[in-house]
């Protein structure tokens, strides 16, 4: 314990701070611009945020309110904390909101300003909590942020509404203070992405600054608080999201492999953002295209894969419906292929700004007629750049369709990424037919995989299509013999991934009463809960799996060395139903979907019901 | 785009573009005369045979791309001119062909169709119009005429009918035509057209299907009343048509009026001069709707043809526009962007 200007430092392993307000209070910037300043110093951390799905929700009501969850930590960080421990509420409804969730004796800082008349009828409270003891039990900090981020912008020249906009920044500032993080970083983005406009850079950084040097000269903070850096593998890091690391993993694919990269997409959210990214690096060569609907994206990323790029589609669930008949087409054409699908909530538009898992099963079977594709899952946001190579590497190399799943957690949501060189990444190994003798479109080398002839190779003319090809030949086949062995070839293709994928690694004791077995975006989840369930004396292991089809070789082998197999998931039980199929097992479920990463402490009172005294 | 070379060097020949994949049309339909034709105008395009392509979605006319020994993709139902704008956008190097009917291209595939003439990309579009599904069995289809009895409207249909230049026109194809099955040496000349131009080019094609709307266009190529009910359009001349080459058209505001040469009142320097680049859409739109009108002659030929970029030109050029502002883009560079900070 230090002092700090009279102020007491307390140190903390870890942290859980949610930043909530209006949607148009821009608490989505601020919990960036705090993940990023707090990654800079060298916590771990790992972010979530969450978002109404309406643009401008009407203001001042629980609905529209926008919260970003951020965690922090001296050791690795796997999840954005079930509970928060402090809580930045810039309105009534944002407390409300978020009021459940908070740590018993957690912090609440609030904007005390917009605790009116007014507010408090929007979030429908019908007396105001800071007067009728509702918050007792909880360290309220109520502070005048609108007053005060007046006060210090009126030399800025601004109109009173971007005024108002800049109190975030104050929020921002005081807890900078509190947590004893630098504002330089911050002060710097600001020049940066206002630089053109200089009363708005004066705005954000006086607000700033204010709120800072309120934490500091006020005495109504008896204490900072201090998380100690994380010991982290040497190397430089930068803060990424599962959206950017995905477009980062498919330049990096294209260079890799030496082919052009082609984006065809329609927008959704939450898979949008890859978009973006990828309509950005022009300069890296990539062509994206907007296409009409979700089934021209995939359709034209069809036809840039016949003609000889590195093609893909991003989408999310619905968009993943429509693009069903087209994945078929790439099934029987044996063209490389690779589909994104950021899952959210479902059925139909479900919930579009929050996450889910539930799109498993119709990765695997959503197609008609006998139609096997590989899916991948990543696990966490910078997996989904390696996630993105690997499955490039074997729509390449099988020439087949691959279904890249990630979800809306790891894709909006951040941790420090140690960048690898591109000369620690592998080749990836791409070969187009050019000899014209002897050449069949539907030839198969040693991986069952046809040659990529693509048009303007003289001499090696010929079609494709959704027909029946005749293997070999390709030419049109209704023929019964052939068909059965298209439909077995086809699957069998998909099965020998298996001996050009790893093996699955079990954490903990590699035989025993227990193993957790997750798959995906619930890594994080997974793997804290089985750490404290372990701390708690529990001897459980844990597996994760990243290859659904094929599975690791290894899978079944593991899957029989334990007496029971808990598997959580984010939807009904699809992977459960999957691995009961194949293994024919008994699987323990444990299924939420509240449109959230799963929390850690259910699961691991899930591992201790199991368990039960068995420490 | 296309590197063309001496068309006498390449020595091609109809014969090089047929594969060796029996034709499975019913015997006398007039995709024949189009596969024919295509065949013959190929060769004279001076374009190498490796660097052509036929996508084409579902449908009698659809099979076309195993039919000509080029590269092809068949594909699904409607989606042709998606694939091929995918495959354009990446190969601009290629010549790139969609065969497509009815069905495929106003029904299922309207969506990318209209798209893609917005869009101006360089595809050739052809539109086998038969005015009714074939391959599902004598269904009506978008272009049917209203009242059309069929398996699928027995009562008569109740819909009326795409008028598919009206829409090529509305969505700003670029060039858009039309020819009939059984006027080859027109067909050969649209299919010249549609060849050399570039961005969007629409040709529909008259086609008869004569196993489930046998004489749809019989008015059109009876030799002995198709003059009367024809006008063919040529740049720059006027509309006149009929056997005697006694009738016209004159344009009266936006109606047109068809008109008698010998009636002592109108003469040729009266009637509708066709301007195929017409800056404005309207005359060409004017034309198309002729079709729909029983007083009027069907027109058949160039309804228009303006130029301007197209989409593939304009992705290539934007990428060379940033290379060179920005240079090329380096990997290692792109991963280490952004705020980075060292753990030592
Ligand atoms: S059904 Fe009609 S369109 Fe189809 S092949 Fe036969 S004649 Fe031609």
């Amino acid at each position: 314990m230090g002092k700090n200007n009279g102020k007491e430092i307390k140190e903390l392993t870890d942290v859980t701070v949610m930043f909530a307000g209006d949607s148009g209070d821009g608490m989505q910037l601020t919990g960036t611009q705090f993940s990023d300043t707090t990654a800079f110093v060298g916590n771990d951390l790992s972010t979530l945020p969450d978002y109404p799905a309406e643009i401008r929700a009407p203001l001042g009501t629980t609905y529209g309110v926008s919260g970003f969850q951020l965690h922090f930590g001296s050791s690795e960080v796997y999840t954005p904390g079930d509970n928060p421990d402090v809580l930045v509420a810039m309105n009534p409804a944002a407390l409300k909101v978020n009021l459940p969730n908070l740590k018993k004796h957690g912090i609440i800082i609030l904007n005390v300003d917009s605790f009116d008349k007014k507010n408090l009828g929007l979030a429908k409270y019908e007396s105001n909590p800071l007067e009728d003891n509702s918050l007792a039990g909880y360290r309220v900090f109520p502070v005048a942020i609108t007053t005060m981020t007046i006060e210090a912008l009126k030399d800025c020249g601004l109109k009173p509404k971007e005024v108002a906009r800049s109190k975030n920044f104050f929020a921002l500032g005081l807890m900078y203070w509190l947590f004893n993080r630098p504002i330089e970083p911050t002060l710097e983005w600001v020049g940066e992405k206002f630089g053109k406009n200089k009363s708005v850079v004066c705005g954000n950084s006086k607000a700033l600054k204010a709120g800072y040097y309120y934490g500091e000269n006020t005495q109504l903070f008896a204490a900072r608080y201090e998380v100690a850096k994380a010991e982290l593998p040497k190397g430089t890091y930068r803060s990424i999201s599962g959206n950017e690391a995905t477009a980062l993993g498919f330049v990096a694919a294209s260079k890799l492999s030496g082919l052009p990269l082609f984006l065809g997409s329609y927008p959704i959210t939450p898979a949008s953002e890859i978009l973006h990214f990828l309509s950005k690096y022009k300069k890296y060569g990539v062509k994206t295209f907007q296409a009409e609907d979700e089934i021209a994206g995939i359709s034209s990323a069809i036809g840039a894969s016949f003609g000889g790029s590195l093609a893909i589609t991003t989408t999310s669930g619905p968009g993943l419906a429509l693009k069903t008949e087209a994945t078929g087409l790439a099934v029987i054409t044996e063209l490389p292929l690779v589909i994104v699908n950021v899952q959210r909530g479902g059925p139909s538009t479900g919930l579009p700004t929050k996450t889910e898992q539930a799109d498993l099963l119709q990765a695997m079977y959503g197609r008609n007629g006998e139609s096997p594709v590989a899916v991948l899952a990543a696990t966490t946001p910078s997996d989904c750049f390696y996630m993105a190579i690997e499955a490039s590497r074997l729509a390449l190399k099988y020439m087949a369709p691959v279904i890249l799943l990630t979800d809306g957690y790891i894709a909006n949501g951040a941790e420090p990424w140690r960048i690898p060189h591109v000369n620690e990444l592998e080749k990836i190994v791409v070969k187009k037919h050019t000899e014209v003798e002897g050449f069949q479109p539907y030839e198969r080398d040693e991986n069952l995989s046809r040659p990529w002839a693509v048009p303007g190779t003289p001499g090696l003319e010929h079609r494709i299509g959704g027909l029946e090809k005749e293997n070999i030949t390709g030419n049109v086949s209704y023929d019964a013999a052939n068909h059965d062995l298209m439909c077995h070839l086809r699957a069998e293709k998909i099965e020998r991934m298996q001996n050009d994928i790893p093996e699955l690694v079990v954490d903990g004791d590699q035989e025993g009463e227990l193993l957790v077995l997750g798959w995906g975006g619930t890594y994080g989840s997974i793997t804290e809960a089985v750490n404290s369930a372990r701390k708690e004396g529990y001897k459980v292991s844990k597996t994760h799996l990243k290859y659904i089809n094929p599975f690791p070789k290894n899978l079944g082998e593991i899957l029989l060395k334990f007496d029971n197999v808990l598997i959580p998931e984010i939807n009904l039980g699809q992977l459960a139903k999957i691995i009961r199929d194949k293994y024919l097992i008994p699987v323990i479920q444990f299924n939420k979907m509240r449109g959230l990463p799963l929390r850690t402490y259910e699961i691991t009172e899930k591992i201790a019901e199991i368990l039960g005294g068995a420490k | 785009m296309n590197d063309k070379i001496d068309v006498k060097e390449m020595n091609l020949t109809p014969k090089d573009f047929q594969s060796d994949q029996d034709v499975r049309w019913c015997p006398g339909c007039g995709d024949y005369s189009v596969l024919a034709q295509v065949q013959r105008v190929f060769p004279t395009l001076g374009i190498p045979k490796e660097k052509f392509v036929w996508v084409a979605g579902i449908g009698c006319s659809s099979r076309f791309p195993y039919y000509m020994n080029t590269y092809g993709m068949h594909t699904i139902h409607g989606r042709a001119p998606a694939i091929a704008t995918g495959l354009k956008v990446t190969r601009p190097d290629l010549s790139v062909w969609v065969a497509t009917g009815d069905g495929d291209l106003m029904s299922i595939g309207g969506n990318h169709f209209i798209h893609a003439c917005r869009k101006n990309i360089d595809l050739k579009i052809i539109l086998f119009n038969n005015r009714i599904y074939g391959l599902t069995k004598g269904q009506y289809s978008p272009t049917s005429e209203k009242g059309k009895i069929t398996k699928s409207s027995p009562f008569g249909s109740v819909d009326y009918p795409f008028n598919p230049l009206s829409l090529a026109l509305g969505s700003e194809a670029t060039l858009v035509a039309r020819t009939i099955d059984r006027e080859t040496k027109h067909m050969k000349e649209m299919l010249a057209r549609v060849a050399e131009h570039k961005g969007l080019a629409f040709l529909e094609v008259y086609q008869n299907c004569l196993i489930f709307n046998d004489g749809a266009y019989s008015d059109l190529t009876d030799k002995e009343v198709k003059s009367e009910h024809v006008v063919v359009l040529e740049h720059g001349e006027p509309l006149i048509f009929g056997k005697k080459l006694d009738k016209g058209i004159l344009l009266d505001g936006f109606t047109p009026v068809v008109v008698d040469l010998n009636d002592g009142r109108h003469s040729v320097d009266d009637l509708w001069v066709h301007d195929e680049k017409d800056e404005g859409p309207i005359r060409a739109f004017i034309l198309s709707h002729m079709t729909d009108s029983p007083d009027m002659p069907t027109p058949l030929g160039v309804f228009r043809q303006i130029l301007k970029p197209t989409y593939d030109e304009g992705v290539i050029q934007q990428i060379e526009h940033v290379i060179e502002e920005q240079g090329e883009g380096n990997l290692e560079e792109l991963l280490f962007s952004g705020n980075t900070w060292v753990v030592e």
